[in-house]
């Protein structure tokens, strides 16, 4: 039965993460953008809401039980607040998604509940590289069997909070297909470079990692002995990009529409021109229905549709060109003002063209 | 809670649908594309007989209020109007024009259904379970008068010697209007004013039933595409209709627009539904194109990186996206209608976007196919001529967007013209 309504349960969580991203992320974005950092209790006080704690099952010490559609509604009111800090934010379920959504049972008992028992820690994940046409499904990345242990070689870039880390998955490309590796902090072979410089989510901060015969414990192997499917974790990014690049658009999207019905020109709001109110009306239209193409999608993996990852492939192409059409008109109805740092809509436009890279970077 | 599953009635009637739309449309979308004004007879006689042994639950928007009553019963959310966004997917799946002759109530009986009395309903629409197909029609465009309704001129006087009202004016662009007076025991519903001086407080409609004096066609137009479908112009000249034919209160108060917004009111129902009819024709077309493009070797790499595809994938991404997006929006806007929840603006979105899509994936794909496109060997070239309607009849595009906009903005009209 077709509803587009979202449970009791759903609403409070929603309610919690708005009042968070309203009132903690978004008075925070402007200066963490600009000094390249995050407040460590702004992201501990947006870990508290539970938003990934909620999604796993009480058995590896969370409180509920996964579903992408609850992820997805979360993520996208959080990303409404600031990119960036929702990043760090749901950083851990890089780390502890990939483990419930492929590990085997002793993994998810063995490695989930020290994450989600715990105040937020930099738990993360590696997966790009610096190449242009990038395909998680062929990295360059390998890993090969010695002994009981896998070797791993090759190079990581976009790695949120590397240097930090207490665990890092990373993936690579074992017999043909990419495998995700559980590496504890300290595993040697590991070497971070840089922190990278972005044009957005500046906030964020991102490495390159070397692997240099990193040596990974075959019961690290995500999955155990026979490995894992991929797919649920790029379904599972797709869709948490997706959602998050609906929040962003939303920002841009009201916020000039607010600035629009306040500005005066020619003696009306700048509203009340049909060139921006057709503008305006095409953005709110365009979010809409890329939103409802998440939230199918979502509800496609929860309820295990063999067109699931189809659907967040396309939920996420949609979003990446929708959040740049949004923000691009955003920035344009502010005219030289939305070109100006004292307002958000140029930070978002930044933001907003990392969807179509940021592969591997959000999970829900 | 959020769901997307398909109500296991709708999917059981889409499933009779798309074997209708497969055999009795398809096979005969050319030849009505080919001879302009022949009617479809044996599907609309098939559909007659096929709709009234389902007991009327059909196409008609104006069964709606029965089927609800059923569902209370049976202790389950309604989904009428859902069902309806569905049947009418499939069927302009099948063919968008011969669609358009699908008998039973349409836009004429929404009208009714929305603002008629219970006396009313019950005259106007039960012709439409007789033994024979009977249609309708809705007449408001007039040559001068198209978005701009409140330039209506036709005008409505009453007699109050025979309370009758009398009659006057043109209108245009009637869609069936041919099949709704001369060729069944129809109606037309037609827009006009009881007191010009008042400006749209004025406006009432009126049903005009088929052979009423006065009410003649007068013209037949040809079109780009949905040719099987009569587009007529009707003449009123002192055209006589009983008293009780008036839809709403014949009271013109000052400064209310009530009538006019009965009409608004009635296409936050039927604009999801015009919507839902570029989505059949725009799914056609992206089943087409992959298809043909699976005949010559090519299978889109869904998953890949934008950057490693090719441009004929990147295209039918896109197509993909925007279908199943716009049909998202109807199945939303319907979904609301069901739940009573106020949706002028998402059954605009819906509207705006679905006749927005249906035009760029229809030129799409004749570009795509290249010489395969533009032959009329496939239905694709019609296709192209046929998706255009939606993005012009039940509101321009750009008429939609105004309606958007005024609700996202919160602006009357007096503050966005």
């Amino acid at each position: 039965m077709y509803s587009f309504e979202p449970s009791d349960e759903q609403k409070m969580l929603i309610d919690a993460v708005k009042r968070y991203a309203d009132s903690d992320l978004r008075e925070a974005a402007r200066e963490a953008d600009e000094e390249t950092r995050l407040p460590p209790e702004l992201i501990e006080k947006g870990w508290e809401l539970g938003v990934l704690q909620a999604s796993i099952p009480e058995d590896y010490g969370g409180f509920g039980e996964y579903s992408a559609l609850t992820g997805v509604l979360a993520a996208e009111d959080m990303a409404w607040g600031d990119l960036a800090g929702t990043m760090a934010v749901m950083l851990p379920g890089l780390y502890v998604l990939p483990i419930f959504l492929a590990g085997s049972e002793e993994q998810k008992k063995e490695f989930i509940p020290e994450v989600i028992e715990a105040e937020w820690k930099p738990f993360t994940a590696a997966l790009m590289e610096a190449d242009y046409d990038f395909d998680p499904n062929e990295l360059e990345t390998v890993a090969e069997e010695n002994g009981d242990a896998y070797v791993l070689n090759g190079e990581k870039t976009y790695v949120p909070y590397a240097e930090a880390a207490e665990g890092m998955i990373v993936y690579a490309r074992l017999n043909g297909s990419t495998q995700g590796f559980i590496v504890p902090k300290g595993t040697e072979g590991m070497e971070v470079g840089e922190r990278q410089k972005f044009l957005g989510v500046n906030a964020l901060p991102m490495y390159t990692v070397k692997l240099e015969n990193l040596h990974v414990p075959k019961a690290n192997r995500l999955g155990g002995e026979e490995g894992h499917e991929f797919s649920p974790i790029t379904d599972s990014t797709w869709v948490a990009l997706a959602s998050m690049a609906c929040g962003v658009s939303k920002a841009a999207y009201e916020y000039s529409r607010d600035y629009a019905k306040d500005r005066e020109v020619f003696g009306v709001k700048v509203a009340q021109k049909q060139a921006i109110a057709f503008m305006l009306a095409e953005m709110a239209t365009e979010i809409e229905a890329i939103r409802l193409l998440v939230w199918e999608a979502a509800w496609m993996i929860d309820n295990g549709k063999k067109e699931a990852s189809k659907s967040a492939y396309l939920a996420l192409t949609g979003a990446a060109d929708m959040v740049m059409m949004v923000t691009d008109r955003a920035v344009q109805i502010l005219g030289g003002h939305g070109y100006i740092r004292e307002h958000p809509v140029e930070m978002w436009m930044r933001n907003g063209r990392g969807f179509s890279t940021f592969m591997g970077l959000a999970m829900v | 809670m959020i769901d997307f599953d398909m109500p296991k009635p709708i999917a059981d009637m889409r499933y009779l649908i798309e074997t209708v739309a497969e055999n009795m449309m398809r096979p005969v979308s050319r030849y009505f594309d080919e001879h302009e004004h022949e009617i479809p007879w044996d599907y609309i006689n098939f559909m007659h007989t096929a709709l009234s042994a389902q007991g009327g639950a059909s196409t008609s928007m104006a069964t709606d209020g029965a089927a609800d009553e059923k569902e209370e019963k049976e202790k389950r959310p309604p989904f009428g109007y859902q069902r309806l966004a569905t049947i009418v997917e499939m069927l302009s799946w099948g063919d968008a024009g011969i669609y358009l002759c699908t008998p039973g109530g349409m836009l004429g009986s929404a009208a009714v259904a929305a603002a008629g009395t219970d006396e009313q309903k019950k005259k106007f629409l039960t012709r439409f379970q007789g033994e024979k197909p009977v249609f309708d029609g809705m007449a408001m465009t007039e040559p001068q008068a198209g978005s701009d309704t409140s330039a209506i001129r036709a005008t409505a006087v009453l007699d109050e010697a025979t309370n009758e009202w009398i009659l006057n004016g043109e209108k245009i662009f009637v869609t069936a209007g041919h099949k709704a007076l001369l060729d069944s025991d129809g109606f037309v519903v037609i827009w006009a004013s009881i007191d010009p001086s008042a400006g749209r407080a004025g406006m009432r409609s009126f049903v005009v039933e088929a052979g009423t004096p006065g009410c003649t066609v007068t013209k037949m137009e040809h079109k780009l595409g949905i040719r099987a479908s009569d587009t007529v112009s009707i003449l009123l000249q002192d055209c006589r209709v009983p008293y009780e034919n008036i839809l709403g209160s014949p009271e013109v108060k000052q400064k209310t627009t009530k009538g006019f917004k009965g009409a608004m009111a009635t296409f936050d129902a039927t604009r999801p539904l015009v919507a839902a009819q570029a989505i059949g024709l725009a799914r056609a077309t992206v089943e087409m194109v992959k298809e043909e493009l699976e005949k010559q070797g090519v299978t889109i790499r869904y998953g890949l990186p934008r950057q490693k595809l090719t441009s004929v994938e990147r295209d039918v991404i896109d197509m993909e996206i925007m279908l199943r997006s716009a049909w998202l929006l109807v199945l939303k806007a319907v979904w609301m209608a069901d739940n009573r929840i106020h949706n002028p603006k998402e059954a605009s979105m819906s509207k705006v976007r679905a006749g927005d899509i249906v035009v760029k994936i229809t030129q799409k794909a004749v570009e795509i196919l290249g010489p395969l496109g533009y032959t009329r060997e496939l239905l694709l070239e019609k296709w192209f001529r046929d998706a255009k309607i939606s993005d012009l009849y039940e509101g321009t595009g750009q008429i939609n967007l105004l309606v958007v906009a005024r609700n996202i903005l919160g602006y009357r009209g007096s503050e966005l013209r």
